[in-house]
Protein backbone atom coordinates (compact mmCIF):
# COMPACT_ATOMS: atom_id res chain seq x y z
CA UNK A 1 0.00 0.00 0.00
CA UNK A 2 1.67 3.29 -1.20
CA UNK A 3 -0.92 6.28 0.20
CA UNK A 4 -3.29 6.03 3.46
CA UNK A 5 -6.64 6.65 1.82
CA UNK A 6 -6.37 3.18 0.08
CA UNK A 7 -7.18 2.22 3.81
CA UNK A 8 -11.05 2.78 3.24
CA UNK A 9 -11.26 0.06 0.42
CA UNK A 10 -10.90 -2.00 3.59
CA UNK A 11 -14.23 -1.55 4.57
CA UNK A 12 -16.25 -1.41 1.36
CA UNK A 13 -14.28 -5.22 1.08
CA UNK A 14 -15.37 -5.64 4.80
CA UNK A 15 -19.19 -4.61 3.95
CA UNK A 16 -18.46 -7.11 0.76
CA UNK A 17 -18.05 -10.09 3.05
CA UNK A 18 -21.11 -9.32 5.23
CA UNK A 19 -23.64 -8.90 2.91
CA UNK A 20 -21.89 -11.83 0.39
CA UNK A 21 -22.96 -14.28 3.54
CA UNK A 22 -26.37 -12.86 3.84
CA UNK A 23 -26.75 -13.17 -0.13
CA UNK A 24 -25.95 -16.56 0.57
CA UNK A 25 -28.44 -17.42 3.22
CA UNK A 26 -30.86 -16.07 1.45
CA UNK A 27 -29.84 -18.20 -1.31
CA UNK A 28 -30.74 -21.50 0.74
CA UNK A 29 -33.86 -20.32 2.27
CA UNK A 30 -34.61 -20.27 -1.67
CA UNK A 31 -33.28 -23.57 -2.45
CA UNK A 32 -34.99 -25.41 0.57
CA UNK A 33 -38.40 -23.50 -0.66
CA UNK A 34 -37.74 -25.55 -4.23
CA UNK A 35 -37.84 -29.15 -2.67
CA UNK A 36 -40.67 -27.90 -0.33
CA UNK A 37 -39.18 -26.83 2.88
CA UNK A 38 -40.88 -23.31 2.95
CA UNK A 39 -41.45 -23.47 6.88
CA UNK A 40 -40.71 -19.62 6.76
CA UNK A 41 -42.94 -18.68 4.00
CA UNK A 42 -45.28 -16.63 6.02
CA UNK A 43 -42.28 -14.25 7.23
CA UNK A 44 -39.74 -14.61 4.19
CA UNK A 45 -42.00 -16.32 0.92
CA UNK A 46 -40.00 -16.72 -2.17
CA UNK A 47 -40.30 -13.24 -3.63
CA UNK A 48 -38.73 -11.64 -0.41
CA UNK A 49 -36.16 -14.25 -0.48
CA UNK A 50 -35.27 -14.00 -3.94
CA UNK A 51 -35.21 -9.70 -4.18
CA UNK A 52 -33.00 -10.03 -1.29
CA UNK A 53 -31.19 -12.91 -2.73
CA UNK A 54 -30.71 -11.43 -6.02
CA UNK A 55 -30.34 -7.33 -4.46
CA UNK A 56 -27.56 -8.44 -2.21
CA UNK A 57 -25.33 -9.51 -5.08
CA UNK A 58 -25.62 -6.41 -6.93
CA UNK A 59 -25.33 -4.82 -3.78
CA UNK A 60 -21.98 -6.39 -2.45
CA UNK A 61 -20.87 -6.73 -6.13
CA UNK A 62 -20.94 -2.72 -6.41
CA UNK A 63 -19.40 -2.04 -2.88
CA UNK A 64 -16.22 -4.90 -3.69
CA UNK A 65 -16.20 -1.95 -7.03
CA UNK A 66 -16.16 0.85 -5.23
CA UNK A 67 -13.59 -0.83 -2.61
CA UNK A 68 -11.46 -1.41 -5.97
CA UNK A 69 -11.63 1.89 -6.90
CA UNK A 70 -10.60 3.54 -3.78
CA UNK A 71 -7.41 1.28 -3.62
CA UNK A 72 -6.56 1.13 -7.37
CA UNK A 73 -7.39 5.23 -7.98
CA UNK A 74 -4.77 6.54 -5.62
CA UNK A 75 -1.98 4.23 -6.81
CA UNK A 76 -2.62 4.96 -10.69
CA UNK A 77 -2.94 8.62 -9.95
CA UNK A 78 -0.11 8.63 -7.84
CA UNK A 79 -1.73 11.02 -4.88
CA UNK A 80 -4.04 11.00 -1.94
CA UNK A 81 -7.86 10.60 -2.20
CA UNK A 82 -9.55 14.10 -2.10
CA UNK A 83 -11.24 13.54 1.04
CA UNK A 84 -11.35 10.55 3.17
CA UNK A 85 -13.80 11.73 5.58
CA UNK A 86 -16.67 11.54 2.63
CA UNK A 87 -15.57 7.99 1.26
CA UNK A 88 -16.63 6.98 4.94
CA UNK A 89 -19.22 8.81 4.19
CA UNK A 90 -20.00 7.30 1.18
CA UNK A 91 -19.89 3.82 2.91
CA UNK A 92 -21.87 3.97 5.42
CA UNK A 93 -24.81 5.83 3.88
CA UNK A 94 -24.79 3.24 1.22
CA UNK A 95 -25.35 0.00 3.94
CA UNK A 96 -27.78 2.83 5.29
CA UNK A 97 -29.79 2.27 2.16
CA UNK A 98 -29.13 -0.73 1.71
CA UNK A 99 -30.01 -2.03 4.82
CA UNK A 100 -33.49 0.35 4.48
CA UNK A 101 -34.03 -1.75 1.23
CA UNK A 102 -33.76 -5.63 2.64
CA UNK A 103 -36.03 -4.27 5.61
CA UNK A 104 -38.55 -3.40 3.44
CA UNK A 105 -38.53 -6.47 0.96
CA UNK A 106 -39.87 -8.10 3.96
CA UNK A 107 -42.52 -5.88 4.76
CA UNK A 108 -44.12 -5.47 0.91
CA UNK A 109 -42.01 -2.02 0.20
CA UNK A 110 -40.49 -2.82 -2.91
CA UNK A 111 -41.16 -1.58 -7.22
CA UNK A 112 -41.31 -5.53 -7.61
CA UNK A 113 -39.11 -5.45 -11.17
CA UNK A 114 -36.64 -8.03 -11.41
CA UNK A 115 -33.30 -6.94 -10.07
CA UNK A 116 -34.81 -3.15 -10.00
CA UNK A 117 -36.67 -3.86 -6.45
CA UNK A 118 -35.52 -0.83 -4.21
CA UNK A 119 -38.21 1.76 -4.14
CA UNK A 120 -37.97 4.85 -5.69
CA UNK A 121 -37.24 7.17 -2.55
CA UNK A 122 -34.14 4.89 -1.46
CA UNK A 123 -33.38 4.66 -5.43
CA UNK A 124 -33.13 8.69 -4.96
CA UNK A 125 -30.49 8.48 -2.17
CA UNK A 126 -28.25 5.77 -4.55
CA UNK A 127 -28.58 8.10 -6.91
CA UNK A 128 -26.94 10.99 -3.89
CA UNK A 129 -24.53 7.97 -2.87
CA UNK A 130 -23.40 7.19 -6.56
CA UNK A 131 -22.59 10.60 -7.31
CA UNK A 132 -20.72 11.37 -4.38
CA UNK A 133 -18.76 8.46 -4.87
CA UNK A 134 -18.23 9.75 -8.84
CA UNK A 135 -17.20 13.05 -7.33
CA UNK A 136 -14.55 11.23 -5.02
CA UNK A 137 -12.93 9.36 -7.90
CA UNK A 138 -12.69 11.65 -10.63
CA UNK A 139 -12.17 14.46 -8.32
CA UNK A 140 -8.85 12.59 -7.25
CA UNK A 141 -8.35 11.47 -11.16
CA UNK A 142 -8.62 15.11 -11.88
CA UNK A 143 -6.04 16.52 -9.41
CA UNK A 144 -3.75 13.70 -10.56
CA UNK A 145 -0.63 14.51 -12.73
CA UNK A 146 -0.90 10.69 -14.15
CA UNK A 147 -4.14 9.31 -15.83
CA UNK A 148 -3.50 5.55 -16.71
CA UNK A 149 -5.40 3.90 -19.08
CA UNK A 150 -6.38 1.25 -16.47
CA UNK A 151 -8.17 4.14 -14.33
CA UNK A 152 -9.89 6.06 -17.09
CA UNK A 153 -11.42 2.92 -18.14
CA UNK A 154 -12.37 1.70 -14.35
CA UNK A 155 -13.57 5.36 -13.80
CA UNK A 156 -15.71 5.23 -16.93
CA UNK A 157 -17.04 2.12 -16.20
CA UNK A 158 -18.60 3.26 -13.02
CA UNK A 159 -19.61 6.84 -14.38
CA UNK A 160 -21.55 4.43 -16.97
CA UNK A 161 -22.64 2.50 -14.79
CA UNK A 162 -24.42 5.61 -12.51
CA UNK A 163 -25.19 6.70 -14.98
CA UNK A 164 -27.47 3.88 -16.70
CA UNK A 165 -29.43 3.63 -13.65
CA UNK A 166 -31.35 6.09 -14.73
CA UNK A 167 -33.61 4.39 -17.16
CA UNK A 168 -34.79 2.09 -14.59
CA UNK A 169 -35.96 5.00 -12.60
CA UNK A 170 -38.46 6.34 -15.41
CA UNK A 171 -42.50 4.92 -15.00
CA UNK A 172 -44.08 3.64 -18.10
CA UNK A 173 -47.94 2.12 -18.58
CA UNK A 174 -47.09 -0.80 -20.70
CA UNK A 175 -45.12 -3.70 -19.42
CA UNK A 176 -43.42 -3.85 -22.54
CA UNK A 177 -42.51 -0.55 -22.34
CA UNK A 178 -41.24 -1.15 -18.90
CA UNK A 179 -39.60 -4.19 -19.68
CA UNK A 180 -37.34 -3.08 -22.34
CA UNK A 181 -35.70 -0.45 -20.56
CA UNK A 182 -35.00 -1.98 -17.48
CA UNK A 183 -32.77 -3.96 -19.77
CA UNK A 184 -30.74 -0.87 -20.60
CA UNK A 185 -29.88 -1.03 -17.17
CA UNK A 186 -29.39 -4.67 -16.07
CA UNK A 187 -27.96 -5.40 -19.35
CA UNK A 188 -25.60 -2.91 -20.16
CA UNK A 189 -24.47 -3.10 -16.55
CA UNK A 190 -23.72 -6.33 -16.77
CA UNK A 191 -22.78 -7.41 -20.15
CA UNK A 192 -21.76 -3.61 -20.69
CA UNK A 193 -20.62 -1.27 -18.49
CA UNK A 194 -19.23 -3.62 -15.78
CA UNK A 195 -17.52 -5.59 -18.23
CA UNK A 196 -15.22 -2.21 -18.18
CA UNK A 197 -14.58 -2.02 -14.27
CA UNK A 198 -14.14 -6.35 -14.44
CA UNK A 199 -11.16 -5.01 -17.16
CA UNK A 200 -9.96 -2.63 -15.04
CA UNK A 201 -9.69 -4.59 -12.26
CA UNK A 202 -8.05 -7.17 -14.27
CA UNK A 203 -5.70 -5.28 -15.70
CA UNK A 204 -4.47 -3.76 -12.63
CA UNK A 205 -3.83 -7.05 -11.10
CA UNK A 206 -1.93 -8.58 -14.36
CA UNK A 207 0.28 -5.19 -13.87
CA UNK A 208 1.00 -6.14 -10.42
CA UNK A 209 0.89 -9.70 -10.63
CA UNK A 210 2.98 -10.77 -13.63
CA UNK A 211 4.86 -7.82 -14.06
CA UNK A 212 4.00 -7.42 -18.08
CA UNK A 213 4.53 -3.62 -19.32
CA UNK A 214 1.70 -1.58 -19.00
CA UNK A 215 1.61 -0.16 -22.13
CA UNK A 216 0.75 -3.86 -23.88
CA UNK A 217 -1.52 -4.63 -20.80
CA UNK A 218 -3.50 -1.68 -21.72
CA UNK A 219 -3.56 -2.16 -25.50
CA UNK A 220 -5.22 -5.04 -25.07
CA UNK A 221 -7.40 -3.82 -22.38
CA UNK A 222 -8.81 -0.90 -24.99
CA UNK A 223 -9.58 -3.87 -27.53
CA UNK A 224 -11.50 -6.27 -24.79
CA UNK A 225 -13.28 -3.38 -23.74
CA UNK A 226 -13.86 -2.53 -27.32
CA UNK A 227 -15.40 -5.99 -28.30
CA UNK A 228 -17.73 -5.77 -25.22
CA UNK A 229 -19.57 -2.57 -26.38
CA UNK A 230 -19.42 -3.68 -30.06
CA UNK A 231 -21.20 -6.85 -29.09
CA UNK A 232 -23.35 -6.16 -25.61
CA UNK A 233 -25.15 -2.78 -26.85
CA UNK A 234 -27.12 -4.45 -29.59
CA UNK A 235 -26.62 -7.57 -27.90
CA UNK A 236 -29.37 -6.03 -25.80
CA UNK A 237 -31.83 -7.20 -28.03
CA UNK A 238 -31.76 -11.34 -26.86
CA UNK A 239 -34.12 -9.42 -24.00
CA UNK A 240 -36.09 -8.07 -26.78
CA UNK A 241 -36.93 -11.35 -28.96
CA UNK A 242 -40.51 -12.60 -27.16
CA UNK A 243 -41.49 -9.94 -25.19
CA UNK A 244 -43.46 -7.86 -27.71
CA UNK A 245 -41.23 -5.75 -29.73
CA UNK A 246 -40.48 -5.70 -33.20
CA UNK A 247 -39.00 -8.81 -34.65
CA UNK A 248 -36.18 -6.71 -35.96
CA UNK A 249 -34.28 -7.30 -32.48
CA UNK A 250 -33.86 -11.45 -33.15
CA UNK A 251 -31.66 -11.05 -35.89
CA UNK A 252 -29.82 -8.04 -34.53
CA UNK A 253 -29.86 -9.77 -30.98
CA UNK A 254 -29.11 -13.04 -32.35
CA UNK A 255 -26.03 -12.10 -34.53
CA UNK A 256 -24.63 -9.50 -31.93
CA UNK A 257 -25.39 -11.71 -28.60
CA UNK A 258 -23.64 -14.40 -30.19
CA UNK A 259 -20.54 -11.94 -30.76
CA UNK A 260 -20.50 -11.48 -26.79
CA UNK A 261 -18.66 -14.57 -25.88
CA UNK A 262 -15.97 -12.89 -27.76
CA UNK A 263 -15.15 -10.43 -25.13
CA UNK A 264 -14.73 -13.33 -22.42
CA UNK A 265 -12.76 -15.29 -24.64
CA UNK A 266 -10.09 -12.41 -25.21
CA UNK A 267 -10.12 -11.78 -21.47
CA UNK A 268 -9.07 -15.19 -20.79
CA UNK A 269 -6.85 -15.18 -23.77
CA UNK A 270 -5.62 -11.97 -22.28
CA UNK A 271 -5.11 -12.66 -19.15
CA UNK A 272 -3.49 -16.32 -19.51
CA UNK A 273 -0.82 -15.02 -21.68
CA UNK A 274 0.28 -12.10 -20.00
CA UNK A 275 0.61 -14.54 -17.13
CA UNK A 276 2.99 -16.82 -19.03
CA UNK A 277 4.47 -13.87 -20.24
CA UNK A 278 5.26 -11.97 -17.23
CA UNK A 279 8.61 -12.50 -15.76
CA UNK A 280 7.75 -11.40 -12.65
CA UNK A 281 6.40 -14.18 -9.67
CA UNK A 282 4.20 -12.39 -7.15
CA UNK A 283 4.33 -14.22 -3.93
CA UNK A 284 0.41 -13.55 -3.78
CA UNK A 285 -0.50 -17.14 -5.56
CA UNK A 286 -3.80 -17.11 -3.90
CA UNK A 287 -4.51 -13.26 -5.92
CA UNK A 288 -2.97 -14.60 -8.95
CA UNK A 289 -5.63 -17.90 -8.93
CA UNK A 290 -8.61 -15.69 -8.07
CA UNK A 291 -7.64 -13.15 -11.15
CA UNK A 292 -6.76 -16.07 -13.65
CA UNK A 293 -9.39 -18.39 -12.42
CA UNK A 294 -11.95 -14.64 -12.70
CA UNK A 295 -10.82 -14.58 -16.60
CA UNK A 296 -11.47 -18.31 -17.49
CA UNK A 297 -14.94 -18.99 -15.41
CA UNK A 298 -16.29 -15.84 -17.03
CA UNK A 299 -15.34 -17.00 -20.51
CA UNK A 300 -17.16 -20.85 -19.58
CA UNK A 301 -20.51 -18.64 -17.39
CA UNK A 302 -20.59 -15.42 -19.27
CA UNK A 303 -19.67 -16.49 -22.98
CA UNK A 304 -20.05 -20.24 -23.31
CA UNK A 305 -23.04 -20.46 -21.32
CA UNK A 306 -24.79 -17.43 -22.85
CA UNK A 307 -24.18 -18.58 -26.35
CA UNK A 308 -25.63 -22.00 -25.59
CA UNK A 309 -29.25 -19.99 -25.44
CA UNK A 310 -28.74 -17.08 -26.99
CA UNK A 311 -30.16 -17.85 -30.14
CA UNK A 312 -33.48 -16.88 -31.14
CA UNK A 313 -34.40 -20.63 -31.98
CA UNK A 314 -33.02 -21.83 -28.81
CA UNK A 315 -33.97 -18.98 -26.78
CA UNK A 316 -37.88 -19.59 -27.66
CA UNK A 317 -37.39 -23.11 -25.40
CA UNK A 318 -35.50 -21.51 -22.51
CA UNK A 319 -36.73 -18.13 -22.35
CA UNK A 320 -38.08 -18.06 -18.69
CA UNK A 321 -36.89 -21.28 -17.48
CA UNK A 322 -34.06 -22.64 -15.23
CA UNK A 323 -31.71 -22.76 -18.09
CA UNK A 324 -31.38 -18.83 -17.32
CA UNK A 325 -30.54 -19.43 -13.83
CA UNK A 326 -27.72 -21.49 -14.77
CA UNK A 327 -26.43 -19.23 -16.69
CA UNK A 328 -26.76 -16.27 -14.18
CA UNK A 329 -25.13 -18.24 -11.70
CA UNK A 330 -22.07 -19.15 -13.72
CA UNK A 331 -21.68 -15.61 -15.44
CA UNK A 332 -22.35 -13.70 -12.26
CA UNK A 333 -19.62 -15.46 -10.36
CA UNK A 334 -17.23 -15.96 -12.78
CA UNK A 335 -17.24 -12.56 -14.28
CA UNK A 336 -17.99 -10.38 -10.86
CA UNK A 337 -17.95 -12.26 -7.73
CA UNK A 338 -14.20 -13.66 -8.45
CA UNK A 339 -12.96 -10.49 -9.67
CA UNK A 340 -13.55 -8.88 -6.87
CA UNK A 341 -12.49 -11.85 -4.33
CA UNK A 342 -9.35 -11.24 -6.72
CA UNK A 343 -8.46 -7.70 -5.52
CA UNK A 344 -9.84 -8.24 -2.06
CA UNK A 345 -7.02 -10.94 -1.73
CA UNK A 346 -4.70 -8.78 -3.43
CA UNK A 347 -5.24 -6.07 -1.44
CA UNK A 348 -5.61 -7.25 1.87
CA UNK A 349 -2.20 -8.24 2.71
CA UNK A 350 -0.93 -4.92 1.08
CA UNK A 351 -3.01 -3.09 3.87
CA UNK A 352 -2.68 -4.76 6.64
CA UNK A 353 1.05 -5.78 6.25
CA UNK A 354 0.46 -9.45 7.14
CA UNK A 355 2.00 -11.51 4.26
CA UNK A 356 -0.81 -14.54 4.77
CA UNK A 357 0.17 -15.64 0.89
CA UNK A 358 0.07 -19.32 -0.42
CA UNK A 359 -1.75 -20.26 2.79
CA UNK A 360 -3.80 -23.79 2.72
CA UNK A 361 -7.47 -22.19 4.11
CA UNK A 362 -6.90 -19.91 0.85
CA UNK A 363 -6.48 -22.27 -1.79
CA UNK A 364 -9.44 -24.09 0.14
CA UNK A 365 -11.45 -21.82 -0.34
CA UNK A 366 -10.53 -20.66 -3.84
CA UNK A 367 -11.62 -24.87 -5.18
CA UNK A 368 -13.70 -25.43 -2.77
CA UNK A 369 -16.07 -22.27 -4.08
CA UNK A 370 -15.18 -23.29 -7.51
CA UNK A 371 -16.59 -26.89 -7.55
CA UNK A 372 -19.35 -25.67 -5.52
CA UNK A 373 -20.30 -23.22 -8.26
CA UNK A 374 -19.85 -25.40 -10.74
CA UNK A 375 -21.92 -28.19 -9.08
CA UNK A 376 -24.86 -25.78 -8.65
CA UNK A 377 -24.94 -24.61 -12.30
CA UNK A 378 -24.89 -28.36 -13.49
CA UNK A 379 -27.86 -28.60 -11.19
CA UNK A 380 -29.69 -25.62 -12.71
CA UNK A 381 -28.66 -26.91 -15.63
CA UNK A 382 -30.30 -30.13 -15.71
CA UNK A 383 -33.25 -28.85 -14.09
CA UNK A 384 -33.63 -26.09 -16.93
CA UNK A 385 -32.96 -28.52 -19.57
CA UNK A 386 -35.89 -30.96 -18.38
CA UNK A 387 -38.08 -28.10 -17.28
CA UNK A 388 -37.75 -27.07 -21.58
CA UNK A 389 -38.31 -30.87 -22.31
CA UNK A 390 -41.31 -31.55 -20.17
CA UNK A 391 -42.99 -27.85 -20.31
CA UNK A 392 -42.67 -26.55 -23.42
CA UNK A 393 -42.22 -29.75 -25.43
CA UNK A 394 -43.96 -32.46 -23.56
CA UNK A 395 -46.65 -29.73 -22.50
CA UNK A 396 -47.29 -31.11 -19.09
CA UNK A 397 -48.21 -28.60 -16.52
CA UNK A 398 -46.42 -26.33 -15.35
CA UNK A 399 -46.61 -27.23 -11.09
CA UNK A 400 -46.06 -31.21 -12.30
CA UNK A 401 -42.70 -30.59 -13.70
CA UNK A 402 -41.48 -28.40 -10.90
CA UNK A 403 -42.44 -31.90 -8.64
CA UNK A 404 -40.42 -33.98 -11.05
CA UNK A 405 -36.93 -31.69 -11.24
CA UNK A 406 -37.08 -30.83 -7.36
CA UNK A 407 -34.49 -34.04 -7.36
CA UNK A 408 -31.92 -31.18 -8.68
CA UNK A 409 -32.57 -28.85 -5.91
CA UNK A 410 -31.39 -31.66 -3.48
CA UNK A 411 -28.13 -31.47 -5.51
CA UNK A 412 -27.80 -27.94 -5.68
CA UNK A 413 -28.43 -27.52 -2.23
CA UNK A 414 -25.37 -29.84 -1.86
CA UNK A 415 -23.22 -28.04 -4.18
CA UNK A 416 -24.22 -24.67 -2.14
CA UNK A 417 -22.96 -26.30 0.54
CA UNK A 418 -19.67 -27.00 -0.49
CA UNK A 419 -19.71 -23.63 -2.05
CA UNK A 420 -20.41 -21.74 1.02
CA UNK A 421 -17.53 -24.04 3.04
CA UNK A 422 -15.18 -22.22 0.79
CA UNK A 423 -16.60 -18.81 1.36
CA UNK A 424 -16.90 -19.24 4.95
CA UNK A 425 -13.13 -19.98 4.61
CA UNK A 426 -12.49 -17.11 2.48
CA UNK A 427 -14.29 -14.84 5.18
CA UNK A 428 -12.40 -16.55 7.85
CA UNK A 429 -9.01 -15.63 5.65
CA UNK A 430 -10.36 -11.84 5.93
CA UNK A 431 -10.86 -11.68 9.37
CA UNK A 432 -7.39 -13.50 9.91
CA UNK A 433 -5.69 -10.62 8.27
CA UNK A 434 -6.90 -8.23 11.08
CA UNK A 435 -7.66 -4.12 9.85
CA UNK A 436 -5.22 -1.79 7.66
CA UNK A 437 -2.58 -0.05 9.15
CA UNK A 438 -0.04 2.87 8.58
CA UNK A 439 2.55 0.43 9.10
CA UNK A 440 1.96 -1.22 6.41
CA UNK A 441 2.74 1.79 3.86
CA UNK A 442 5.69 1.32 1.72
CA UNK A 443 7.82 3.61 -0.47
CA UNK A 444 8.29 3.29 -4.09
CA UNK B 1 1.09 -5.13 -35.00
CA UNK B 2 -1.70 -3.30 -33.56
CA UNK B 3 -0.80 0.17 -31.60
CA UNK B 4 -2.26 1.32 -28.29
CA UNK B 5 -3.76 4.46 -30.42
CA UNK B 6 -4.99 2.21 -32.96
CA UNK B 7 -6.51 0.16 -30.34
CA UNK B 8 -8.09 2.96 -28.92
CA UNK B 9 -9.92 3.91 -31.52
CA UNK B 10 -11.40 0.68 -32.14
CA UNK B 11 -12.65 0.95 -28.47
CA UNK B 12 -14.34 4.64 -29.15
CA UNK B 13 -15.34 4.24 -32.78
CA UNK B 14 -16.58 0.96 -32.11
CA UNK B 15 -18.85 2.30 -29.63
CA UNK B 16 -20.16 5.13 -30.75
CA UNK B 17 -21.24 3.56 -34.18
CA UNK B 18 -23.29 0.67 -32.32
CA UNK B 19 -24.51 2.76 -29.48
CA UNK B 20 -26.23 4.55 -32.31
CA UNK B 21 -27.09 2.04 -34.49
CA UNK B 22 -28.97 0.86 -31.08
CA UNK B 23 -30.74 4.37 -30.19
CA UNK B 24 -31.95 4.17 -34.00
CA UNK B 25 -33.28 0.85 -33.57
CA UNK B 26 -35.11 1.59 -30.11
CA UNK B 27 -37.11 4.51 -31.90
CA UNK B 28 -37.57 2.12 -34.91
CA UNK B 29 -39.15 0.00 -31.95
CA UNK B 30 -41.47 2.52 -30.44
CA UNK B 31 -43.01 3.76 -34.00
CA UNK B 32 -46.76 3.25 -33.45
CA UNK B 33 -46.54 1.92 -37.02
CA UNK B 34 -44.52 -1.20 -35.20
CA UNK B 35 -46.40 -1.99 -32.50
CA UNK B 36 -47.41 -5.07 -31.19
CA UNK B 37 -49.16 -4.32 -27.55
CA UNK B 38 -52.21 -2.83 -28.64
CA UNK B 39 -51.03 0.09 -26.59
CA UNK B 40 -53.98 2.08 -27.17
CA UNK B 41 -55.49 -0.79 -25.20
CA UNK B 42 -54.20 0.23 -22.19
CA UNK B 43 -57.18 2.12 -20.10
CA UNK B 44 -57.01 2.57 -16.14
CA UNK B 45 -57.48 -0.77 -14.88
CA UNK B 46 -55.01 -1.99 -16.69
CA UNK B 47 -52.37 0.50 -15.26
CA UNK B 48 -54.04 -0.75 -11.91
CA UNK B 49 -52.97 -4.01 -12.51
CA UNK B 50 -49.53 -3.18 -13.34
CA UNK B 51 -49.41 -1.13 -10.11
CA UNK B 52 -50.57 -4.19 -8.15
CA UNK B 53 -48.09 -6.63 -9.90
CA UNK B 54 -45.33 -4.52 -8.84
CA UNK B 55 -46.14 -3.47 -5.54
CA UNK B 56 -46.61 -6.75 -4.82
CA UNK B 57 -43.34 -7.78 -6.23
CA UNK B 58 -45.35 -11.22 -8.40
CA UNK B 59 -42.67 -11.36 -10.76
CA UNK B 60 -40.52 -12.75 -7.53
CA UNK B 61 -42.13 -16.09 -8.07
CA UNK B 62 -44.17 -16.15 -11.36
CA UNK B 63 -42.66 -15.03 -15.13
CA UNK B 64 -44.53 -12.81 -17.48
CA UNK B 65 -43.34 -12.54 -21.24
CA UNK B 66 -41.08 -15.24 -19.94
CA UNK B 67 -39.18 -12.82 -17.49
CA UNK B 68 -39.81 -13.30 -13.83
CA UNK B 69 -38.06 -16.14 -10.88
CA UNK B 70 -38.89 -19.21 -12.66
CA UNK B 71 -40.85 -20.47 -8.94
CA UNK B 72 -44.56 -20.23 -9.81
CA UNK B 73 -46.64 -20.71 -13.32
CA UNK B 74 -45.79 -18.59 -16.30
CA UNK B 75 -48.64 -15.66 -16.57
CA UNK B 76 -48.56 -14.19 -20.04
CA UNK B 77 -51.61 -16.48 -21.02
CA UNK B 78 -53.43 -17.40 -17.93
CA UNK B 79 -56.77 -15.35 -18.97
CA UNK B 80 -57.05 -17.94 -21.34
CA UNK B 81 -55.88 -21.01 -19.48
CA UNK B 82 -57.53 -20.73 -16.37
CA UNK B 83 -60.47 -18.18 -16.95
CA UNK B 84 -61.28 -15.51 -15.48
CA UNK B 85 -63.18 -16.92 -12.44
CA UNK B 86 -59.76 -19.23 -11.35
CA UNK B 87 -57.75 -16.19 -11.35
CA UNK B 88 -60.27 -14.13 -9.24
CA UNK B 89 -60.51 -17.22 -6.99
CA UNK B 90 -56.62 -17.15 -6.22
CA UNK B 91 -56.26 -13.38 -5.45
CA UNK B 92 -59.05 -13.35 -2.85
CA UNK B 93 -58.29 -16.71 -1.31
CA UNK B 94 -58.86 -16.16 2.78
CA UNK B 95 -55.34 -19.21 3.05
CA UNK B 96 -52.54 -19.05 0.88
CA UNK B 97 -53.17 -20.84 -2.71
CA UNK B 98 -51.17 -24.13 -2.91
CA UNK B 99 -52.80 -26.45 -5.04
CA UNK B 100 -50.02 -28.40 -5.81
CA UNK B 101 -47.18 -27.84 -3.12
CA UNK B 102 -45.77 -24.62 -3.39
CA UNK B 103 -47.59 -21.99 -1.69
CA UNK B 104 -48.46 -18.15 -2.58
CA UNK B 105 -48.18 -15.45 -0.81
CA UNK B 106 -52.41 -14.34 0.55
CA UNK B 107 -53.64 -11.49 -0.92
CA UNK B 108 -57.64 -11.12 -0.59
CA UNK B 109 -57.68 -8.80 -2.77
CA UNK B 110 -60.93 -6.81 -3.35
CA UNK B 111 -63.07 -7.08 -6.15
CA UNK B 112 -61.50 -4.22 -7.59
CA UNK B 113 -57.83 -4.57 -7.61
CA UNK B 114 -58.80 -8.52 -8.41
CA UNK B 115 -60.80 -7.11 -11.80
CA UNK B 116 -57.66 -4.77 -12.59
CA UNK B 117 -55.44 -7.73 -12.45
CA UNK B 118 -57.16 -9.42 -15.04
CA UNK B 119 -57.84 -6.74 -17.09
CA UNK B 120 -53.65 -6.44 -17.12
CA UNK B 121 -53.50 -10.01 -17.71
CA UNK B 122 -55.79 -10.08 -20.61
CA UNK B 123 -53.93 -7.14 -22.13
CA UNK B 124 -51.09 -9.04 -21.66
CA UNK B 125 -52.18 -12.09 -23.38
CA UNK B 126 -52.92 -10.46 -26.64
CA UNK B 127 -49.39 -9.18 -27.46
CA UNK B 128 -47.75 -10.65 -30.42
CA UNK B 129 -44.76 -11.75 -29.19
CA UNK B 130 -43.14 -12.80 -32.00
CA UNK B 131 -44.03 -16.83 -31.40
CA UNK B 132 -43.48 -17.00 -28.27
CA UNK B 133 -47.17 -17.24 -26.97
CA UNK B 134 -47.15 -20.26 -28.52
CA UNK B 135 -44.52 -22.16 -27.12
CA UNK B 136 -44.98 -21.28 -23.49
CA UNK B 137 -48.32 -21.61 -23.42
CA UNK B 138 -49.54 -24.44 -25.53
CA UNK B 139 -52.59 -25.52 -23.45
CA UNK B 140 -54.10 -22.14 -24.38
CA UNK B 141 -53.44 -21.63 -28.10
CA UNK B 142 -52.66 -24.83 -29.34
CA UNK B 143 -55.46 -26.87 -28.10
Amino acid sequence: MKYKSQKVAYWFFALCMLLFALQITYGFIMGFARIGMDGLHDFIPFNTARAVHTNLLVVWLLTGFMGAAYYIIPEEAQRELINVKLAYVQLISLAIVGVLAIIGYHFNIWEGRKFLEIPRELDYLVVINVLLFLGLILGTLYKAERRTTTALVLSMGLLFAALLYLPGMIWFDSQVTDSFFRWWVVHLWVEGVWELIMGGILSYLLIKLTGVDREVIEKWLYVIVGLTFLSGLLGTGHHYYYIGVNKIWLIVGGIFSALEPLAFLAMALFAVYMYRKGEKSHPNKIALFWTIGASIVSFVGAGLLGFAHTLPQTNIYTHGTLVTAMHGHYAFWGAYAMIVLAIISYALPNMTGRKRYNNTIGHMAFWLSNIGMLGMTVAFGVAGVAQVYLERKMKMDFMDVQNEISIHFVVLLLCATLFTVGISMYIYEFIKYGKPTDEALVKE
Amino acid sequence: MLSKSQARTFFLGGTVVTFLVFIGLTIYSFMPKNDQTYHEKIDAKVIRGKEIWESNNCMGCHTILGEGAYYAPELTKVVKRRGEGYIKAVLQSPVPWGPKGRKMVKYEMNDADAEAMIAYFKWIGNIDLNGFDRVVSPLAKDK
